[in-house]
């Protein structure tokens, strides 16, 4: 992977650099040792590491500001980091940049049930709201699988799904507003307990910019009042086709689950092994549909699912009949990954989102791959939403494994693109899909983005290298020649 | 995305786009045109007219979205919609009768452009939570897009939010790409009677914070009541507080009964069926009551819900007013009397800001639009980021002018 020239002339200030950070900050808060340092190496996607300059821990928003305006001055890259889940390596290190972590901003700042919100720092995990709320039937909706441990402000960055986002929506939609730093130390304050912002959505931008744009230093969120009940129902089916029309007909009359997850034979086989979730085993497919809501609501749309699901040629189906029995439906899918981690030294977690109607077109071209490029694939999937979670099979310590995987991934997502889908449904772009973002985007189509981009950092400070494949200069994006009644497009057609 | 837009039909708004760039020619971007009295007078030379890029090209029922041109009237796509049993579950308003037009000839991209919802806001989004794509001529002369067509994506940039709500500042949106959603079954209205505004704003909170999935809760003071168009409403002889729940029939069934119960402490509650509230809540969605007189200035005003009622009542101590809520309490719309009291706008304001929220001048003179003004003036550090997105987007300042901030 490659990152952004280091620059040099920073490198060779280094303790400069650091005596200016402990002036800031105290003791503590500036970790420059090595063995410290490696903690931070990496994030979620462990296969990139890196080492920073240093690693700065503020707790104030006004320490946040200041680290940022002396980094400007000092042109000093910075990363923002939460709790270092990345999927997408989001939070990888520059060897001429320092890490700004997040990690002490963890308290909860007023919970407002009038108004169904609450004010956090952007260090609570995301769990952790719904627990502070859930004595009075609260939580907050978008619920990724790692929960315990990411954390709002990083939710925001990338703005994290989960498997209950086809009915409740991403962190986008479940935001009221945010505070921000920029680049340039100035801190911004976006929405508040109001359901509109007012003038440019400013809050929409900066959720899921990949930390590009500024450091989130507080987050408003919406609460929502949980369901009065929720029930699940396994259904197998013997092939993916029949699984996928099942998916269809089920939001084609109407119902739109709070969850509707599909695995294929590896992954079923993988998880119950493990967890023994009671999957059955002789079955190409499974799905796993929740409906929650009120309980005359659930009741009814139960028996409507597993009927469509008898049309559909389901040869297994079961309903939870208890809330153990439906947290044991879930335990199996939870533990999807760690499950294919069993059976696989290593693996590789791809996100592209299709059109569902092209699925069973999918799933064979990527057995076609899995042929060609002598991987296994198993494939877990937020069915609901077209979201593809494949998990490439592979063996970091076999020569030349990693890169036949990346290879993999990487024709993987190119078909999700072909097939008029998306790179990334949830877990982001960051170092991981950086540079397939020309098989979606135009040169035209990047170029406004990191427009955008430099309305907020115009030096380019703010985590370089991650999301865009090619940086330019702001001043060559800004350029443009026009002069008074002279065209700027000669070769335009004239109508 | 492979699928292109026909160049054709994009090819006479990126040569306008460009003559405009050119010449130095600032541009008024318009669909039906229904909206252009919201914000300030644009100053533009031309006027880029964009009702002939209609067409749905892309409605896939069962992966909920949905295409079109953005000068497609939203009419056609709510009927496509409604005929698979699926609608913009954002209730895009039709405010085109508050400014003296007919209504039902807006277009889905000025409803987009100036990100506007209806009651369903509060369980549902806004305009900008269910616009998943978009075509764009951005204000250099230069096609891009940004989004997808599947409902989950989190590819660059979300350009979209930025693009949503920019009343056509930014770029000029040629097609749009829209989450569409099944349409409920049924629907149920849940009526309690005689509140004043301060209980009524308890009474929707406690229905909002209840399981029972509340889809839409307004209050209407005694005199807007009165002239509801359904008969229950007008002639409950006092204001009018309303609960509204959606979904399959057990469901809405069920949880009317529920919130009739739990309603039942704040006061005496009668039901609407469905047909009745459909005819209530477009009313409302729509601000219908203050189309009669449209020489009145209107505001719409964005408020955390508790601060409703003692925003209301603290601008109603100053003077006549005609007010109703909806959100729970979190929107207020405001009419007065006339626009003799210039101070009144600065005093609408600077309740609205200390109440946590702000404030929009919906309806007006041009001269007061520029002069209150429009929308609400933002903190210095966001109008200069503003201003830097739209140099972004439109360096040479050609795409309306002047309609969100004096100078964008």
């Amino acid at each position: 992977m490659q990152m952004p020239e280091p620059d040099r002339s920073v490198q060779d200030r280094a303790p400069e650099i650091l005596r200016g950070l402990r002036e800031i900050l105290a003791g503590e808060a500036v970790i420059a040792g090595e063995t410290e340092l490696r903690a931070y190496e990496c994030d979620g996607l462990t296969a990139y590491k890196a080492l920073p300059m240093a690693v700065v821990l503020p707790s104030t928003t006004a320490e946040v500001a200041a680290v940022l305006r002396f980094c400007r001055s000092q042109g000093v890259k910075v990363v923002p980091r939460g709790a270092g889940t990345s999927l997408s390596g989001g939070t990888l290190p520059l060897v001429d940049g320092i890490i700004l972590g997040l990690g002490k901003f963890k308290e909860i700042l007023d919970v407002d049930f009038e108004n169904r919100c609450a004010v956090v720092q952007p260090g609570v995990t995301n769990l952790a709201i719904s627990q502070a709320v859930e004595h009075e039937g609260f939580y907050y909706a978008p619920d990724p699988s790692s929960q315990i441990a990411c954390s709002i402000g990083g939710n925001v960055a990338e703005n994290a799904g989960g498997v209950h986002c086809l009915k409740y929506g991403v962190t986008t939609n479940n935001l009221l507003g945010v505070e921000f730093v920029t680049m340039e130390g100035e801190v911004l304050r976006i929405g508040g307990k109001a359901l509109d912002a007012e003038g440019y959505d400013l809050l929409g931008i900066v959720t899921g910019s990949e930390g590009l744009l500024g450091v989130i230093t507080e987050v408003t969120v919406r609460l929502l009042r949980k369901p009065e009940t929720a029930r699940a129902v396994l259904i197998g089916f013997p092939s993916n086709e029949q699984a996928g029309d099942c998916v269809a007909k089920v939001i084609g009359a109407g119902i739109i689950p709070g969850g509707m997850e599909m695995m294929d034979k590896l992954a079923i086989r993988a998880t119950e092994d493990f967890v023994h979730a009671g999957y059955p085993l002789d079955v190409e497919a499974l799905l796993i549909v929740e409906l929650d809501g009120p309980k005359a609501e659930v009741d009814y749309l139960i028996e409507k699912v597993t009927d469509i699901a008898s049309a559909c040629g389901a040869v297994y189906s079961r309903t939870s009949e208890t809330e153990a029995e439906r947290l044991t439906f879930w335990a199996g899918r939870k533990a999807a990954f760690p499950a294919i981690g069993r059976i696989s030294p290593d693996y590789l977690c791809m996100d592209g989102t299709i059109p569902r109607h092209r699925l069973p077109e999918v799933l064979t071209r990527m057995a076609e791959l899995s042929e060609k490029h002598g991987l296994r694939v198993a494939n877990v999937f937020h069915a609901g939403d077209g979201n593809l979670h494949p998990l490439i099979l592979y063996d970091a310590n076999a020569p030349e494994e990693l890169e036949k995987a990346e290879d993999f991934g990487a024709d993987i997502l190119r078909l999700c693109v072909e097939v008029g889908g998306v790179l990334t449904g949830e877990h982001g772009v960051g170092v991981e899909k950086r540079d397939l973002m020309p098989a979606m985007f135009s040169e035209e189509d990047l170029k406004q983005q990191q427009r955008v981009k430099c309305a907020f950092d115009p030096d380019g400070l703010l985590n370089p290298g991650k999301v865009f494949p090619l940086l330019h200069r702001c001043a060559e994006l800004g350029r443009m020649h026009i002069h008074r009644g002279r065209m700027p497009f000669p070769d335009l057609p004239r109508f | 995305m492979s699928e292109e837009q026909a160049s054709e039909a994009v090819a006479p708004i990126l040569d306008a786009v460009r003559q405009a760039v050119a010449e130095a020619a600032p541009l008024e971007i318009v669909g039906a045109g229904t909206k252009r009295g919201i914000g300030r007078p644009v100053d533009a030379t031309g006027r880029l007219d964009l009702t002939g890029l209609t067409g749905i090209d892309l409605y896939e029922p069962a992966e909920l979205v949905l295409r079109a041109g953005a000068g497609t009237p939203l009419a056609e796509i709510e009927a496509a919609a409604a005929a698979n049993r699926q609608q913009l579950s954002f209730e895009p308003p039709d405010f085109g009768p508050l400014y003296g037009g007919e209504a039902g000839r807006q277009t889905i991209g000025g409803v987009i452009a100036c990100n506007l919802a209806g009651p369903r806001r509060v369980q549902a989004g806004a305009a900008r939570d269910h616009f998943l794509g978009v075509d764009a001529v951005s204000g250099r002369g230069e096609v891009f897009k940004a989004g997808g067509r599947v409902v989950k994506n989190v590819t660059g940039y979300d350009l979209c939010k930025l693009l949503a709500g920019s009343h056509g500042t930014l770029a000029v949106m040629t097609r749009i790409t829209v989450k569409v959603l099944p349409a409920p079954e049924k629907i149920r209205t849940v009526m309690v009677l005689g509140l004043s505004d301060e209980a009524a704003g308890a009474a929707m909170r406690a229905a909002m914070g209840s399981p029972y999935e509340v889809s839409g809760a307004a209050h209407l003071p005694t005199a807007i009541a009165g002239e509801s168009p359904v008969d229950m409403v007008r002639d409950a002889g006092g204001a009018v507080t309303l609960i509204r729940v959606e979904g399959p029939g057990p469901s809405v069934e069920a949880r009317a009964e529920s919130l009739h119960a739990m309603l039942a402490e704040f006061g005496g509650t009668e039901e609407l069926h469905s047909s009745r509230s459909m005819a209530l809540w477009r009313h409302l969605r729509d601000a219908a009551v203050f189309a009669a007189e449209t020489a009145r200035p209107l505001w719409r005003v964005s408020l955390p819900p508790s601060t409703g009622a003692g925003f209301a009542a603290r601008v109603a101590a100053a003077g006549p007013l005609r007010h109703c809520f909806d959100w729970a309490g979190g929107l207020v719309w405001l009419e007065l009397p006339d626009e003799g009291d210039r101070a009144k706008a600065s005093l609408v304001r600077a309740a609205a800001a200390e109440a946590g929220g702000h404030a929009l001048l919906m309806r007006a003179s041009p001269d007061l639009r520029a002069e209150a003004p429009a929308f609400h003036p933002p903190s210095l550090g966001r109008a200069a980021l503003s201003a830097r997105i739209k140099e972004a987007f439109d360096p040479c300042g050609i795409l309306n002018p002047g309609r969100m901030y004096p100078k964008g």
